[in-house]
This record gives C-alpha cells, structure tokens and sequence, in this order.
C-alpha cells in the first residue's frame, strides 16, 4: 500500500511509474483443466496491450479474471496497488468479498464479444444507468456525459433507440460508451469484433483507435486483428498453452520473432484463416 | 327429479353474495403465493448446500401434498399443537391464504426461476463489469428482463388458482360454494344452486383465460417486433 503511494509522488519520473496492473504467477484451471500456467505480466498506465494467441490459450481468461468475472486459482493480482483476489486484515489474509472487489473493478470497465447491452433500456439508459446508481452521479451531469460519449461514437442520432434495433457494430459502440462513461482507468476488450460481420469490423476498430489516441487509459485487447493490433498496441503477448510464449513491441513479436509456435500461428493468419479458429 | 326455476332464481341472490370472497380470498393467495414464490427462488439460490437440499424437500413435499390436505392441516392440527398452537390459530381466511397461498408458492416460484435463467449470463457480466451491487443487479438488471415473459405463466397460475379456492369452504370459508351447500342442505336439493357455483365460474374463468391469451400473444409480438426491426435493419445494412 504504501509503496504504491511514494510511487504517484515520483510518477513523473517516467522510469519509476509503477504498473497499473501486476499478475504475480496466476494459475487458473476450469476443473481438471489448467488453462493459465503461471502468468506474469505488467501492464503500465497508459499501455496498450494486445493479447493474441490460439483459441484457447488463455487470453480471455486472464482479462476476465482483471474484470473480477473468473477467480484465478493461484496467484496474485495487483491493481493500482491493491491486490483484486485477497484482502488483509489483522496481517491475515483472506479471500476477497463483494466489498473489496467492487472497491478494485470500479476503476475497470470491460467490452464484450456477444455486446452484452441491457435490452430493456434504451441506449441513453444503458449509458447513464450505472453512473447514476453505482457512482451516484445526478442524474442531467449523468445524462450530458453519456450524449458526449455516445456521440462521439457516432450514434448521437439514436439516443432513444433500444439494443435490438441496432446493427451489431451500432450495438459494440454502444458499448463502448457505456464502459467508458464510467471513465475506467483500464479498459478490456474482448474479441470486441469477433461476433461482427466482417463489414462492420472497421467502424468498431475505428473508434478503439480513437479511444487509443486519446490515451492515457491503460487499454488491453483480446484480439484476431494482427493487422489493428500492430497498429496500436505498445506491446503484443502472445499466448500459447496456458503461458506467455513472447512478448515485445509490435515489430518484435510480428516480424522478428524465432519462437516456433508464433511462428505456426502467424502463418495460419496470413493464409486467410483468420476466422476460424473463433 | 326436476329442474326447479323458481329455486334456481332464489339462490341466484344469495350464491352470488360468496363472490366477493371468493375474489378476495383469491387475491390475497395469489399475492402470498407471488411474495413467497419469490422467497423460495431467492432461498433456492443460496450457494450452500444443506440449504439448498432442505429448501428443494421442502418445496418438493408441499407440491406433492394435496392442498386439501394442508388446508385441514393448518386449520384443524396446527392449533392443537403444545405449546406454539395457540399462536397458530387463524381464522378460515387467513388459513386459506396461507394453505392455499404456499402450495402456489413452489408452482410460481418456478415461473421465477425459468424466467431468471432465460436472462442470458452476459447480462450478469456486464452488470458486474459496470460494478453494480447485488441489488441493483437485481433490480435494475436482471428482474426487469426476467419477470415481463412470465406474465402470462403466472396469469394461467391464477385462473387455476382461483378455481381451487373453493376448497376453502371446507374449512368454514364462506364464498359461493360455501353458501350454494348452505342452500341445498335447507331445500334438500342441490341441483340448482351448485349449478349456480359452476356457472359463475364459468362467466369469470373463460373471459380471464381469454385475457390472458391476448396478453400472451402481445408479449409475443412485442419480441416478435423488435426482431422484425433488427433484421429489416440488418437487411439495410447488408443491402
């Protein structure tokens, strides 16, 4: 705790700025199956990261325990300093509650592959609904945030329409909006535009890159776009079997690499199966 | 034997003063049975495992005991009891309602739970993901998408409900079988007046299984609705 503290008073030394988020050997099995083997991974603020691998490697997985919806099995994970899965008290420590993980997943917010909008409510109300109940914000600050939001993705035209009368990438922006309205420190995508028709692939891409410009929201991608990934990640990790096979800079890892598995798994993108392994 | 009209019009009058009882004691099962319905889907949930296994036994011995039988047991043997039977003496409403009211109480709660699992997982995740307490999940979330689909369930609920009510005039409710008996037993002929009971049943158990099947085909069309627009859009998109 402390630490983390005399970190933000020295924050503009740029070497000595902490990691928003630290996985510390996290371990996560789905009963016999062990999907992640002891994951280390840093992640700064500000940082885009992509993750990229073969269909069950793990890569939902790891954002999806961030997101506080998996509990890893073993391992630590540190958000901002605070650690997601455990607590402490009278230098014991437990398992965490609801309590202390929605203290931590307040400042990460999360795009889904399947949307997830909330179908009874129009697409104002599925942005303004969580910052008026769970940040208590009132309720015209609230409605004035998620219009700017929503019409900086582009559907400032529909405020008043609900989910089911959107096309699928109208619906992934939607739900960008929502997440972002709730101003995350970190933002999850996964395979945002896995479920999209391929025509719609570019407008949802194009408002990720305008959230990666904008920047200094730490940002991690679960995705197939090589192409997208290499355009705006800092840093691409490859997963492969439960573990981090490589990791570097776009170039490093899409080009340069001599890692044979990342080799087998590029080369089956370039030849245009792209789609199937999802 | 024959059909007398003379009585026939008498007891009209008199039958007819049961309905309002019959309507009420209804309507106050149902509402026990919606309260409590809900209770035991909540309780269902719990985690844990002995709880879980008393709660589905419990359900599970209410729903196969007649509702006949509970009523007597609430009227006749629970005021018997040591010590507690005194504080679990009720009148033949109250009785009804409870008796009548938790046997329904496990048929709904069902209702709830099929309606709670239709709501897709996803929408656990992004209420979760958008930090949202466990009530607010609930309430904002989850229930408004889980309970408009089973309006129509729990309407059937009802209309089989009320025509069990009568079963409360064994135990000294006094609604329109009730006093169609209480008439018999004073002309020695129970032809008229029962058919009287069958009647009125008739006049409100049809047009409200008509009304509910309106109701069904509106929450139908209104999915129907928003898929025709979703794909007429997406044929736009796609065109």
């Amino acid at each position: 705790m402390d630490s983390s503290i005399s970190v933000k008073e020295n924050s503009q030394k740029r070497n000595a700025i902490e990691p928003i988020v630290k996985y510390r050997d996290v371990h996560k099995s789905f009963g016999e199956l062990e999907v992640l083997k002891g994951i280390n991974l840093d992640i700064m603020p500000s940082e885009k990261v992509a993750l990229i691998g073969p269909s069950g490697s793990g890569k939902t997985t790891i954002i999806r325990m961030l997101m506080t919806l998996e509990e890893p099995t073993l391992g630590d994970i540190i958000v901002d300093g605070r650690n997601l899965w455990k607590m402490e008290k009278d230098s014991k420590v437990f398992r965490a509650n609801e309590k202390h993980l929605r203290s931590v997943r307040g400042d990460i917010g999360m795009v889904f592959q399947h949307f997830n909008l909330f179908p009874h409510m129009t697409i104002l109300e599925n942005c303004m609904s969580a910052p008026i109940h769970v940040k208590k914000i009132d309720k015209q600050t609230a409605k004035k945030r998620s219009i700017e939001m929503l019409e900086k993705v582009g559907l400032g035209d529909k405020l008043d329409n609900y989910p089911s009368q959107l096309s699928g990438g109208q619906k992934q922006r939607v739900a960008m909006a929502r997440a972002l309205v709730m101003r995350p420190k970190i933002m999850l995508f996964d395979e945002v535009t896995s479920a999209l028709d391929p025509e719609l692939v570019g407008e949802v891409l194009e408002v990720i890159r305008d959230i990666a410009n904008k920047g200094d929201m730490a940002m991690v991608l679960v995705t197939h776009e090589m192409d997208f990934a290499q355009e705006i990640a800092d840093r691409i990790v490859f997963l492969d079997n439960g573990i981090i096979a490589e990791q570097g800079t776009p170039t490093e890892v899409l080009e340069s690499s001599n890692n044979e598995r990342l080799q087998s798994f590029l080369h089956r993108f370039r030849n245009g199966n792209s789609f199937s392994s999802s | 034997m024959n059909w007398r009209w003379d009585l026939f019009f008498e007891a009209i009058p008199i039958v007819s003063k049961g309905l309002y009882m019959l309507i009420g004691l209804t309507f106050s099962c149902f509402a026990f049975a919606l309260i409590f319905g809900f209770v035991w889907t909540l309780l269902k949930r719990i985690p844990i495992k002995p709880i879980n296994w008393i709660v589905t036994w419990t359900m599970e011995f209410i729903r196969s005991t007649p509702p006949l039988i509970q009523l007597f047991f609430i009227f006749y043997a629970l005021p018997t009891l040591p010590y507690i039977g005194e504080t679990l003496t009720f009148s033949p409403f109250i009785c009804g309602t409870i008796g009548l009211g938790l046997h329904f109480s496990t048929y709904i709660s069902e209702v709830y739970r099929s309606g709670i699992e239709s709501v897709d997982n996803g929408q656990w995740e992004a209420a979760k993901a958008l930090n949202f307490s466990t009530a607010q999940k609930w309430t904002k979330v989850i229930l408004p998408q889980a309970l408009p689909p089973t309006i129509p369930m729990l309407g059937n609920y009802f209309i089989i409900l009320f025509k069990e009510v009568p079963l409360a005039a064994t135990i000294g409710v006094v609604e329109i079988l009730h006093l169609a008996n209480t008439f018999g037993s004073q002309h020695f002929r129970y032809l008229e007046s029962l058919t009287i009971v069958a009647l009125l049943f008739l006049i409100i158990s049809y047009p409200s299984a008509i009304l509910i099947r309106k109701l069904e085909e509106k929450m139908n069309r209104r999915f129907d609705k928003k898929e025709v627009i979703q794909e007429s859009k997406g044929a736009v998109m796609n065109g």
